[in-house]
């Protein structure tokens, strides 16, 4: 992708993290996305989460497949290793290198022509494999670097920069992952920074697949009238069910709400994360009801976000095969290697 | 011993007398039971110290379709196919007329006499050994199940008493089977007692005979895919993606057994290996590229198809340079082709996979001990190298079970995990960028995901990069990073193993290139040559790319025939297109039906050419010119 460098001046006032570290730290490249750009906004939100959840830097490793959407892990925690893969194929890869050292945080950033279509079977299977990553679709309903074609998660209905009418049936991602066992779903908006930035926290704070779709509008192709994916729809259609707020093991939580208006869920990190309800009939941990509630909302043109279904009690693909706590990358000769003795009892067995 | 095959004339012939030196085929139903049985009465032979080479055929199929399994007994050694069937079990009626007609004249038929057959059913120059199979087990046995499966059992017991196997000897190997499961061994020695004693009492003995030897040794037999992944144990694979995907299956379900033995850790019953059926194969080689990436050892293991799904995944793995290591067990192509039988047909569609200009590491074992080393080196080589290895199988070695030496390990041996830069030397000040050659030899330094805070991270990509990493679609980056691929690729050939040569008696302007699975078949080819006095120096292709060794061999002969199972000489076109050989000095020797090539068609075909070719004084060490 693109790539222009950033100049490395920092303001002595800025504020530090826990860690030491500033926002500049989780910095990328400069973007060559288009000005006003959604993904642009989503870049600014994982620096500030992860710069909030004073995460290492170059703890992170960001993956992504190809198109504008997948161009942006070069723009965000430049002292990360980032992987920039094939088309729709970032799932698998982020699979192995998961698989290859369970320490680091996963961030997957893709967008919905390379997840929701050319990628969708690798989307499908690591969901439901329950590998430990956050899952960020930044959902434009084009193809931008093509130059506008529709993507599979355009409203049927909804209009083409040149008039165009979408004939075929939505994709919804989030439905998807519910059905496939994502154990963090959650959808928000990339012009909604006080929504989208806690979601992303709760997402790396939790363990297990966590999957956020981003609806993210396409300045150059899908910003115009008759578009369900442009700033305007989104604005007038946003029904936020809850919000959400992370809070730290550290912090002290003062908040009081009234009996039903919020509710807390203990994370395997230990933070916590105090959800509180806008919507009163929605509730995320009942997957059934949360399911009828947005397919009732959808059909209605509204667009549902905030946190819309977490499990509790998390666990991710190492725990369902077993594998030891050291990452797999750090084994040496003599805990993978059995050596001569145990060869010569195998071939004792093959005479 | 005849090489030459011998023409059915038809006519009443002296039946054929061989001691530990023939073969029987075994013509069953699959899915009956009787492939155990097959494998149990093929052991005991080889307990006795005589060298078997067994050959499953078997359909796509579970259950209902045609299997054969053919057992070659060589006193001599010979494990590849021999062509020829000294003596036919037939016991499947779809397939008994093509049985029957694969029978060597003199040769002998042995079936279920149950219910009769007309005689135009048999040959005048087959002897016919009948046994009531199913009338003797639905006599012994109630059950439908049992009838079955001790009818696999009864005809053992019978024909060890024809050939003279020990009935110690398989009642230990069943002994050995059933150990443990003292229910299930009661009744398969009495049904091998009951076939070998009803034998004895009724059938003359036959001319093929079984003594005991001394010629195994120390060997093992093992299939190729259970010691690839036995390799990738010792190699310290501990991620593995896979798709099930005939002929290669059983490498991936050999890995997870493996594991499970010899790679837990004790203390906590952990997994120090991590293997995914992925949802295919773009998915599992997409996993090993990205534990390649994060610095594990991974890879992955399917046939020909799985690579062609493969393609883009292999070329961002050779451009943006991560070890990866994938086992394919070639299969009949293209396309579904013939999945269950074998050929040497996905040569030049890994040398070259993707798209763009690339080239490819393969290694290409000759049997089940060469799977094991290989499959341990390929990790060490696609860490030092920075790029996919293949790991070139075929169902011939993958899915037979095959002599060979055993296993070794030494144990000072440790990983090679190539250059990459750790914490501590980035902390001191080492200086890092990513495709920056620093040693000439075109292999770059790494860093692994998380290594150091402030150094060493870098973009990975499929586009176009400069030195350093960065993005650039500039033609001059584009080019030296193109060429200093090129330059890795040449360094490969210092580090892959290099060719086998084997001279001839006497000085020939004749050489034979060959590779993988026929080796067998062509040692026993070249011995057939050398004994009629044709001399012949021959080389066995370890690896692509080919060392300067294959080079110098090629150009110290006036011809060198090129033997491969393919229809279009692939390894043949690597020859030509990457050394620029006068492609009339390497005579293309095909064989690619699906069966393994023999050492008949070995000699037969290169015989019939050898005149044309060379001057017979030249070839022949004596002065008689061939018959």
């Amino acid at each position: 992708m693109t790539y222009i460098a950033k100049p490395q001046f920092h303001h002595p006032g800025l504020p530090k993290n826990a860690l030491g570290y500033t926002r500049r730290d989780y910095e990328g490249a400069v973007s060559t996305l288009c000005a006003g750009c959604g993904h642009d906004s989503i870049s600014a939100a994982i620096i500030q989460a992860c710069f909030d959840l004073d995460i290492q830097p170059h703890r992170v490793a960001k993956l992504s497949g190809i198109g504008c959407s997948s161009k942006t892990p070069a723009y965000f925690l430049g002292n990360s290793h980032g992987f920039n893969t094939v088309h729709g194929r970032m799932p698998s890869v982020l699979t192995g290198a998961n698989l290859a050292n369970r320490e680091l945080v996963y961030l997957g950033v893709s967008g919905d022509g390379d997840s929701a279509s050319i990628g969708i079977g690798q989307f499908v299977h690591a969901i439901r494999r329950g590998v430990n990553m956050v899952y960020i679709v930044e959902n434009n309903g084009v193809y931008g670097l093509t130059k506008g074609q529709f993507s599979a998660t355009a409203d049927k209905g909804s209009k083409s920069k040149k008039g165009a009418s979408n004939a075929d049936t939505p994709i919804d991602l989030v439905m998807l992952a519910m059905e496939l066992g994502a154990t963090y779903v959650a959808r928000s908006f990339s012009g909604d920074k006080e929504q989208l930035v806690p979601l992303i926290k709760g997402a790396i704070a939790h363990r297990g697949a966590a999957f956020i779709d981003v609806v993210s509008p396409c300045v150059a192709f899908n910003n115009h009238p008759g578009s369900t994916k442009s700033y305007d729809y989104v604005r007038a259609h946003n029904e936020a069910v809850n919000s959400l707020d992370i809070i730290s093991p550290r912090e002290e939580i003062t908040a009081r709400y009234p009996a039903g208006t919020a509710a807390m869920v203990t994370l395997h990190d230990g933070s916590q994360m105090l959800l509180k309800k806008l919507a009163e009939d929605y509730e995320p941990r009942d997957k059934i009801a949360a399911m009828q509630f947005l397919m009732k909302h959808s059909a209605a043109g509204q667009v549902v976000t905030g946190l819309l279904y977490a499990e509790d009690d998390s666990d991710d693909l190492h725990e369902h095969i077993g594998t030891v706590l050291a990452p797999l990358n750090t084994l040496g000769d003599a805990e993978l290697c059995p050596g001569s003795r145990a060869l010569a009892g195998i071939n004792a067995g093959l005479r | 011993m005849s090489l030459s095959g011998s023409q059915g004339s038809g006519q009443p012939i002296a039946p054929i007398a061989a001691v530990n030196d023939f073969v029987v085929k075994f013509a069953n139903v699959n899915g009956s039971g009787s492939a155990s049985a097959n494998l149990l009465f093929a052991k005991s032979i080889l307990r006795m110290g005589v060298p078997i080479a067994p050959r499953n055929i078997f359909p796509s199929n579970i259950q209902g379709l045609p299997t054969w399994y053919e057992l070659r007994v060589s006193e001599a050694g010979h494990l590849g196919r021999r062509g020829g069937v000294d003596m036919m079990v037939a016991m499947n009626p779809q397939t008994w007329d093509k049985d029957v007609q694969e029978i060597e004249p003199g040769g002998y038929l042995f079936y279920d006499c149950t219910k009769p057959l007309p005689s135009s059913k048999f040959r005048a120059d087959v002897r016919v050994i009948g046994m009531p199979l199913t009338g003797i087990c639905n006599e012994r046995y109630t059950d439908p199940r049992q009838r079955q499966l001790f009818k696999n059992i009864v005809y053992v017991g019978a024909l060890s008493a024809l050939i003279g196997v020990e009935l110690d000897v398989v009642s230990q190997l069943i002994g050995e089977q059933y150990k443990g499961k003292e229910k299930l061994l009661k009744p398969n020695i009495e049904a091998l007692k009951l076939g070998h004693d009803w034998a004895m009492a009724n059938l003359e003995p036959v001319g093929l005979r079984v003594v005991r030897s001394d010629r195994v040794g120390d060997r093992i037999f093992v299939e190729g895919n259970a010691a690839a992944a036995l390799g990738a144990v010792y190699g310290g694979a501990t991620v593995c993606a896979w798709y099930p995907i005939t002929p290669s299956t059983s490498t991936a379900e050999a890995f997870m057994k493996h594991c499970s033995k010899l790679r837990v850790d004790p203390e906590t019953g952990k997994n120090r290996f991590a293997i995914i059926q992925a949802e295919d194969e773009i998915a599992s080689i997409g996993i090993v590229v990205g534990a390649g990436w994060n610095g594990a050892r991974a890879f992955t293991c399917t046939s020909g198809p799985g690579i062609s799904l493969m393609q883009e995944f292999i070329g961002l793995a050779y451009f943006a340079e991560i070890p990866a290591v994938i086992v394919d067990v070639q299969r009949g192509g293209p396309s579904t082709g013939m999945p269950t039988r074998t050929q040497q047909s996905d040569i030049l569609l890994c040398a070259y996979a993707s798209h763009g200009d690339t080239r490819h590491v393969l290694l290409f074992p000759e049997d089940p001990k060469e799977c094991f080393d290989f499959g341990a080196t390929s990790f060490d080589l696609a860490e030092r190298l920075q790029t996919p290895i293949f790991l070139m199988l075929d169902l011939d070695i993958g899915m037979n079970e095959r002599l060979c030496e055993p296993f070794t390990w030494d144990d000072s041996r440790s990983m090679d995990r190539g250059k990459v830069l750790h914490h501590a030397r980035l902390e001191d000040g080492a200086a890092f960028g990513r495709y920056l050659d620093v040693d000439g030899d075109g292999i770059t330094w790494r860093t692994y995901p998380g290594a150091h805070p402030t150094k060493g991270s870098y973009f990975t990509r499929g586009t176009t990069k400069d030195r350093m990493a960065r993005y650039s679609e500039a033609g001059p980056d584009y080019i030296e990073n193109m060429t200093r691929l090129q330059r890795k690729f040449d360094t490969a050939k210092g580090l892959v193993p290099g060719p086998i040569i084997r001279m001839a008696a006497g000085p020939t302007p004749v050489g034979v290139l060959y590779y993988g699975s026929t080796a067998p078949a062509m040692n026993e080819a070249l011995e057939a040559f050398e004994a009629d006095g044709v001399h012949i120096d021959a080389i066995r292709v370890r690896a692509f790319p080919f060392s300067a060794e294959v080079e110098q061999f090629i150009a110290e002969h006036d011809c060198v025939f090129v033997v491969e199972q393919n229809r279009d000489s692939q390894l043949r076109s690597l020859l030509v297109n990457e050394l620029e050989i006068d492609p009339k000095r390497l005579p293309p020797i095909v064989h690619y039906d699906g069966t393994p090539i023999t050492a008949r068609f070995i000699v037969r075909t290169i015989g019939a050419k050898l005149g044309a070719i060379a001057a017979p004084e030249r070839v022949l060490g004596r002065e008689e010119a061939r018959p």
